[in-house]
């Protein structure tokens, strides 16, 4: 009202018109305005996947209503680990992160950041560290992890503060040499915290083990899908009546046991109740 | 008329370099303290306050919250927990009291940048510029906080001037300084008081939250007024001015009861003839 430029009061009409035209002029710019900002708020929600949220971060759709980019979490992190994002960064200006690569989480038991967070976009119901789930460690790389060559170099195994439960070893015959084993590193979605150790110490120059958010990690279920041994367990017998026992075609003489494979030179007591003994079974035709 | 003549030169003449520089140099070191708090922390290990002006923690007890960001994180959706809504009513009740855009004028890093753009306006005599109407910081206010209903972000602090900056001195600056800068340069050239004055929310926002504020500037001794236009050239919200000083004949109170206006005192300072003083909206 102050600042109009000083049109004469007599004149109603046109100062009505000027009104109306300066109101409909800012309403479109700021109308612009919000039309940019809004859009790059859409595309400031994609957080690049090697950036990793604080333990107990929201969903980041949800973060980002909720970080008020105060930088406390920052302050209380006791490794320095955790930086607020710059302008130039590709992550929203002001919120907290960290990549595994350059520094990992050291998953403190008593959790400072999240105690620390005002607004809860880090949220106080985590209270165990083990239970964070800042993203998933995946192998994302097959040809270039030295244990998938054969070598026993195990170091993301050995660094997971989770040692034994988010990543397991998992034996493997190797079938390039034909006598060897294979030691795949395996992580476990239940118990990975995210943290980025096994990242960070992955021997490589480019680490074949990365910490992804997990709605890019994980796979899902249809959710119809059952897995019939859970079910068998779930309901004490099975589900598919009558269960047929599993039968094998063998050679004359020899056993087989699950895990250990052909053994020759074995007797009747291997081979199933009523059979008989040196017939191959799929020969003998129906059981009595 | 007064072209030939310095803004405040009378008032250095009659009340010193002191006299007429009181308030500026009061806010300064508000300012400057206030900054000061926030860095003696990450410069020295000294940590008195934590944060910056979202949300800070003085001497680990404190909480200060900016109401503006917790209203748009509100609005986007997230019910903050209940540290950050003790700091928010501390503010709020502060700001209440004693203007709400003291924040602007007393507390604002960007104000320094905008008053050394104002400072070098005059001094380089650049004038005229882009008209920017004076109520658009109102609507910005209002589509900064439609965009965060419907985004579901705080979408204003990806790109907010006075946030990115004081988070950017104690934070790391990074590429901030080109938006300081930017501000800088609609102030110098674009239009007068452009930021500050026009389009900033932040702004906006306190001003509606002083509005009712007790605290404000009075033309107490307005007959005293000799028509300088002094007080008017300095003012970054001239417009708040005439009513206070020039209503007496409409029995208008002498209190600037305008919550545009920011506390600054410059008017106080720049006055030979002491015509304004701090005092209550209820000054008569």
């Amino acid at each position: 009202m102050n600042d109009t430029n000083g049109k004469k009061p007599g004149v109603g009409q046109a100062t009505r018109r000027q009104f109306l035209i300066d109101m409909v002029k800012t309403a479109c710019t700021v109308g612009l305005m919000g039309a940019g900002l809004g859009l790059y708020a859409k595309q400031a929600k994609a957080l690049p996947p090697l950036a990793i949220r604080p333990p107990g971060a929201l969903l980041e759709a949800d973060f980002q209503g909720a970080c008020i980019r105060c930088g406390l979490c920052v302050r209380d992190c006791p490794y320095n680990i955790l930086e607020l994002a710059k302008p130039e960064h590709s992550v929203a200006t002001g919120t907290p992160y960290f990549v595994a690569r350059n520094i990992p989480c050291e998953m403190c038991e008593d959790i400072p950041c999240v105690k620390a967070c005002p607004t809860g976009a880090l949220d106080h119901q985590l209270t165990d560290i083990n239970k964070s789930k800042m993203g998933l460690a995946v192998l994302v790389d097959h040809e270039t992890c030295l244990n998938f060559l054969g070598l026993r170099c195990d170091v993301c195994y050995r660094v997971c503060p989770v040692i034994d439960k988010a990543i397991t070893l998992e034996p493997i015959h190797n079938v390039r040499t034909g006598k060897h084993t294979m030691f795949l590193p395996t992580v476990h979605s239940d118990y990975c915290t995210g943290c980025g150790k096994c990242e960070k110490s992955c021997v490589l120059e480019e680490a074949a083990i990365k910490v992804f958010p997990i709605k890019l990690a994980k796979g899902k279920l249809g959710e119809h899908y059952r897995l019939g041994w859970e079910e068998k367990t779930h309901a004490g017998k099975s589900l598919v009546a009558p269960e047929i026992e599993h039968q094998y075609t063998l050679p004359e003489g020899y056993k087989y046991e699950q895990g250990r494979g052909l053994i020759p030179g074995s007797s009747g007591e291997s081979v199933a109740p009523g059979t008989q003994p040196g017939i191959p079974k799929a020969l003998q035709g129906d059981k009595p | 008329m007064s072209t030939a003549k310095k803004t405040g030169a009378d008032a250095l003449a009659e009340k010193g370099w002191f006299g007429s520089h009181k308030w500026l140099v009061l806010r300064r070191i508000s300012q400057l303290v206030t900054l000061g708090l926030f860095l003696v922390g990450p410069l020295a290990g000294l940590w008195i306050v934590k944060g910056n002006l979202a949300y800070s923690l003085t001497l680990n007890t404190l909480p200060l919250a900016d109401p503006y960001v917790l209203l748009q994180s509100l609005l986007a959706g997230h019910i903050p927990e209940k540290m950050a809504l003790i700091g928010v009513a501390i503010v709020l009740a502060f700001y209440f009291l004693v203007g709400g855009r003291v924040y602007c004028s007393w507390v604002c890093p960007v104000n320094m940048v905008t008053d050394a753009a104002a400072w070098l306006r005059g001094r380089f005599g650049i004038k005229g510029g882009a008209h920017i109407s004076r109520k658009l910081r109102y609507w910005v206010l209002g589509m900064t906080l439609a965009v965060a209903a419907i985004t579901g972000t705080i979408a204003w602090e990806l790109i907010n001037p006075v946030s990115m900056l004081h988070r950017g001195l104690i934070f790391g600056i990074g590429m901030t300084w080109a938006i300081v800068l930017a501000v800088f340069l609609l102030d110098l050239f674009v239009s007068a008081n452009a930021w500050c004055g026009h389009v900033c929310p932040v702004g906006a926002f306190y001003s509606l939250l002083g509005k009712w504020s007790p605290l404000r500037v009075s033309a107490a001794k307005r007959e005293a007024c000799n028509d300088c236009m002094d007080c008017y050239a300095v003012c970054p919200e001239p417009q708040v001015i005439k009513p206070a000083l020039k209503g007496a004949k409409q029995n208008i109170g002498p209190a600037i009861l305008s919550p545009n206006c920011t506390n600054c005192g410059r008017c106080i300072d720049v006055c030979s003839k002491d015509v304004f003083r701090f005092g209550l909206r209820s000054a008569r």
